[in-house]
């Protein structure tokens, strides 16, 4: 068949580099986080992290090949049956995981543990990108609107029950997808309320700030008068967001397990209780800044070497760039995520598909939120949630998942030439 | 669409702004703010868990049962051993230098800068041998660490021990306290009482700065907790009866319980063959956990809550007492001992009443019993009949603790099984059966099964004539001199307190009746009238099972004891002379001197009954 040379023409070389060089960066830095300098072990060994972490990317390679060699048609064909094998997998796990460390996520088989709410990510995107091409967003059609909510809203609900909030979460990434759909922009400046709201209700004591909001909506309709003739739309809101205000402290205090609510806490005042839920963003931050300017240089981070950050191969390998590499350091990481986000966005924007669009821009705000959350946590501006930062973090199953997502865009993408001919 | 192809810069933007935001924040972090350089360099905080003393256990008359002996731990860090003198130290400890080679490296891989363990559970003398020698080898250091000792050798099935704790049990959060290492209960009462034995472990934090120097408390033990120490418990076991009983069973196998009826307080509890609980402590324990689980005779095995076997004559009593209840029969009821029912072994006049039919252990009249209990005309149907009949026996008989969990204060208790109408259902179809089906089930043997215990709650429940407590073996937790609530409830039984009399009266006929089948085993003349009742466990494989149950003194009993022995053969040359030793040791203090009393405990001790059965 004439397709490798077609692939190997009109595949984006240029996400890919991006994709090899992050690859590579993690791997060495993976090396660098599970490091002890009076004990070298060899960077290609079996039995640390790094050397696992090569096997990894050496399956993913053998993924990659696959993925670019099926049909590109099947990815949207077969968008819903994927999605709905992974829903039973989900079910699946629920049913028959066993609990590790408070949580149902992992299905065993032998020695191997693989984590299916990584893999629903990719599904989901699938099946909400194969929806969205038979809708149009902007028609305000409320079945429609309810039927993407169900798809996008499933996975998550499964995900949560096994007691996996990470996870869970990043499904709200797919907002930004809907908003570049055509969704109502009025979603988002709502959400980015709701979580301001969320925050500050965290901080200040909410009748105190409840008083700030009905004193600056009176003065504001005072010099406004003719907002009155709006009040109708004006009070209703005014008690949902005071409606919110009492309902997340309640959910926040009554609602919350033990440690998710610790975990807030930490975020708000880690200082408080550095050696309880403050521990691991105190160490983070401790770590990450000692780095300084330029780091502490490579294979040199003290904190690191000594295993004073906690899960440092893992969530936190952000402390291992930061304090190796220092300031000049992390911004080349966060460079590096900004020029691939960009340049997927550059490639969902060409596709002549509303379907091959769309993914696209799942695959990047799914990414973002990743980058978002697992940074902001380690310099203490997210809550600490259990998600990996992608293509450095080690781990199969993350490795896996990310390269999935991103190929099946790159697939999809290298037939943007042949569509012109349909 | 070419509208919202404009969204992607507000999208585009959105990235843009975290990113800068982020950058701005680490620049804040990394370069203005120098304190988290300080904190890197000048301390790290090291966490220290201080562990508390296992509660103890005592008998009922405050002997020690469990105590906590010091054990040592060698612990090294493989970062701080560099430039010690190999040699010396494998001479001093007497380890060849393969060895220590082999250990260092499991050692690093583990983890190079924290502690793992080098040499476990040193004696106190062991420690002392080299506790100066210490200070030549940076980077090896003790923790102490505690393990139960036992001043006795008995009672090891009830007390239980204890051990490190699995890995599956650390993925569990149920045991979210419990660190790698730790140990906890794994059987008996350490296990069921684990929350009261362990305290609660305490914790100090010291700083240490980057090369693992301690500089002192971290802020003056803020947040040091002390360590809480476990609560001791108060068992209701009498160490002496216990002691004693082991000796009456050495050699042989089976189980003996006996209960103190008027409060379910167990007085000794005996699964034979049994072992010195000194074994499964200490360094040898998983050497001796071993050979004891490769034993053919199962010594690991708990025998009074895990031996299922059918009931057999004892159960008789209960069918009598339902009988009674349910008006079929009354003392006075005589039947004919007819063979052609059922086969009896006893060679006895018919029995003209209920007292006659107890002394011996009359199986046809015993089948006539049954039978006029299930069939009672309440149906026409004779399948109807026979089914309500056995299903409303058989909500009695659960009454009496049959059939389920008693809820023993030990954990993996054996339920035992009496079979209802649904199991005669499924196998022989609804219409398949009637009594003729089932009458096995009359004199105790058929789809039955009970364990010890079962049988020694039968004999407190007749002691205490138609009520129970749960039986258990702790009275007494920490400072308070009460059980666990549940075992403060008193139980009713489905018959009433009255029909128990010619019960007892039967029961104490076996023991002084010439004809009774317990006559070898009375103890009248030494002023205790024993009520009792024995029975013989068919065993296909081999030597019949002994079986005794009983209690004493007749009024305001004191002691309700089930022996069961294996392979043993007929109960009353047995079991029945056991259990009255037993019985006189509790009630009079020791053995009387004479004549016969001596020659029986010599004969129990020996197992001179072996020599009558086809063992």
């Amino acid at each position: 068949m004439n397709r490798s040379p077609r692939i190997t023409r009109s595949i984006d070389w240029i996400t890919v580099g991006l994709y090899a060089l992050m690859l590579l960066l993690g791997w060495i830095n993976v090396y660098a986080a599970v490091y002890s300098p009076d004990n070298i072990i060899n960077i290609f060994s079996w039995n640390i992290n790094s050397g696992k972490q090569l096997a990894w990317i050496g399956t993913a390679i053998v993924i990659i090949i696959v993925l670019l060699v099926i049909d590109y048609k099947a990815y949207e064909s077969l968008a819903y049956p994927i999605y709905a094998f992974m829903i039973l997998l989900l079910i699946g796990t629920l049913l028959f995981a066993r609990p590790i460390a408070g949580s149902r996520s992992w299905l065993e088989l032998g020695s191997i543990r693989i984590q299916p709410a990584e893999f629903a990510k990719f599904a989901t995107a699938l099946a909400v990108s194969r929806f969205m091409s038979t809708i149009n967003l902007r028609h305000q059609n409320w079945k429609e609107h309810a039927v993407l909510a169900g798809i996008t809203l499933l996975p998550p609900l499964l995900i949560l029950l096994s007691n996996e909030t990470g996870s869970a979460l990043v499904f709200g990434a797919f907002l930004l997808a809907f908003f570049r759909e055509g969704m109502s922009p009025l979603i988002l400046i709502v959400g980015t309320m709701a979580v301001a709201i969320f925050i500050i209700t965290l901080l200040v004591p909410k009748l105190y700030f409840i008083g700030v909001i009905t004193v600056l909506l009176g003065l504001f309709i005072w010099l406004n008068q003719r907002l009155l003739r709006k009040l109708r739309i004006i009070i209703p809101i005014y008690l949902a967001v005071v409606g919110m205000i009492f309902s997340v402290d309640f959910f926040v205090n009554n609602v919350l397990q033990e440690h998710q609510q610790n975990r807030i806490k930490a975020l708000i005042n880690p200082e408080a209780d550095p050696l309880g839920y403050g521990w691991n963003v105190t160490q983070s931050k401790i770590a990450i800044g000692s780095g300084g300017i330029l780091g502490k240089g490579f294979l040199e981070g003290t904190q690191t070497k000594f295993d004073f950050v906690p899960e440092q191969s893992t969530d936190f390998i952000f402390c291992t760039i930061g304090e190796e590499h220092g300031w000049i350091g992390s911004l080349l990481l966060i460079g590096l995520f900004m020029a691939l986000l960009s340049r997927i966005i550059f490639v969902a924007e060409r596709q002549k598909t509303v379907f091959g669009r769309s993914y696209g821009y799942c695959v990047a705000s799914i990414i973002f939120f990743h980058f978002l959350v697992n940074v902001g946590m380690t310099i203490g501006l997210a809550p600490v949630v259990g998600i990996p930062l992608p293509f450095f973090s080690y781990g199969g199953s993350s490795l896996w998942s990310f390269t999935i997502l991103l190929f099946i865009l790159l697939a999809i993408d290298t037939n943007r030439k042949q569509d012109l001919t349909r | 669409m070419k509208y919202l192809e404009s969204r992607k810069y507000i999208i585009q933007a959105i990235f843009f702004i975290v990113g800068a935001v982020f950058a701005v924040k680490l620049f804040f972090i990394q370069v203005l703010n120098s304190e988290y350089k300080h904190a890197a360099e000048a301390n790290a905080i090291k966490r220290i868990v201080e562990y508390p003393s296992r509660g103890l256990i005592y008998d009922r008359k405050g002997k020690l049962l469990v105590q906590n002996t010091p054990v040592y731990d060698l612990m090294v860090v493989p970062k701080e051993i560099k430039g010690i003198d190999t040699l010396r130290f494998c001479q001093l400890f007497r380890i060849p230098l393969e060895e220590f080679r082999l250990k260092i490296a499991a050692a690093k891989v583990f983890s190079y800068v924290k502690p793992s363990p080098f040499l476990q559970k040193l004696t106190t003398e062991e420690f002392a041998s080299i506790q100066d020698n210490l200070v030549e080898f940076p980077g090896f250091y003790i923790n102490a660490r505690t393990v139960r000792g036992y001043p006795h050798q008995s009672l090891s099935h009830a007390l239980g021990y204890i051990g490190e704790i699995s890995a599956r049990q650390l993925e569990d959060t149920a045991y979210s306290e419990y660190e790698q290492g730790d140990y906890l209960g794994i059987s008996g009462i350490e296990r069921q009482y684990e929350k009261h034995l362990m305290g609660r472990k305490g914790v100090k934090y010291r700083m240490v700065n980057v090369r693992g120097i301690d500089k002192g408390p971290f802020k003056q033990g803020l947040y040091d907790t002390a360590s809480v120490a476990g609560q001791n418990l108060s068992s209701t076991i009498d160490l002496d009866l216990q002691q004693y009983a082991e000796k009456l069973m050495q050699g042989k196998k089976g189980g003996i319980v006996a209960i103190e009826p008027s409060t379910g307080e167990i007085l000794a509890f005996v699964s034979a063959p049994f072992y010195d609980p000194n074994l499964l402590t200490g360094k040898e324990l998983g050497n001796n956990y071993m050979a004891l689980s490769k034993d053919p005779n199962k010594p690991l095995f708990n025998r009074p809550i895990k031996s299922t076997n059918p009931p057999g004559s004892v159960f008789k009593l209960v069918q009598a007492l339902i009988g009674l209840e349910e008006g079929v029969l009354t003392p006075q009821t005589g039947y004919p001992c007819n063979q052609s029912l059922v086969k009896c072994a006893h060679g006895h006049p018919h029995p003209s009443n209920l007292y006659l039919g107890i002394e011996n252990s009359c199986n046809p009249y015993f089948y006539r019993v049954f039978q006029s209990i299930v069939n009672r005309g309440q149906s026409k149907n004779i399948y109807r009949d026979t089914h309500l009949g056995l299903d409303q026996w058989r909500e009695k008989v659960l009454s009496f603790g049959f059939a389920n969990k008693l809820g023993i204060d030990l954990p993996f208790e054996n339920s035992g099984i009496i079979a209802s109408s649904n199991y005669y259902d499924k196998h022989y179809g609804k219409t398949g059966w009637k009594y003729a089906t089932i009458y096995s089930l009359s004199i105790g043997q058929g789809e039955t099964g009970a364990t010890p215990l079962h049988l020694a709650n039968l004999m407190a429940i007749i002691a205490n004539r138609g009520h129970y407590y749960t039986p258990h073996l702790i009275k007494g937790i920490g400072n308070t001199n009460s059980p666990l609530p549940q075992f403060q409830q008193q139980k009713n039984v489905m018959v009433h307190p009255k029909y128990f009399e010619p019960v007892i009266q039967g029961m104490s006929q076996v023991m002084s009746s010439r004809w009774g089948t317990g006559w070898h085993a009375n103890i009248s003349h030494l002023g205790i009238e024993v009520c009792g009742k024995t029975g013989t466990v068919q065993n296909p494989h081999g030597a019949d099972h002994a079986v005794f149950a009983a209690f004493a003194p007749r009024q305001n009993p004191k002691i309700a004891i089930a022996v069961y022995i294996e392979n043993a053969g007929f109960g009353a040359t047995s079991a029945a002379p056991l259990a009255t030793l037993m019985m006189e040791k509790y009630i009079n203090g020791s053995i009387a001197k004479n004549a016969k009393r001596q020659w029986w405990e010599e004969y129990i001790i020996s197992g001179g009954f072996y020599k009558n059965t086809s063992h």
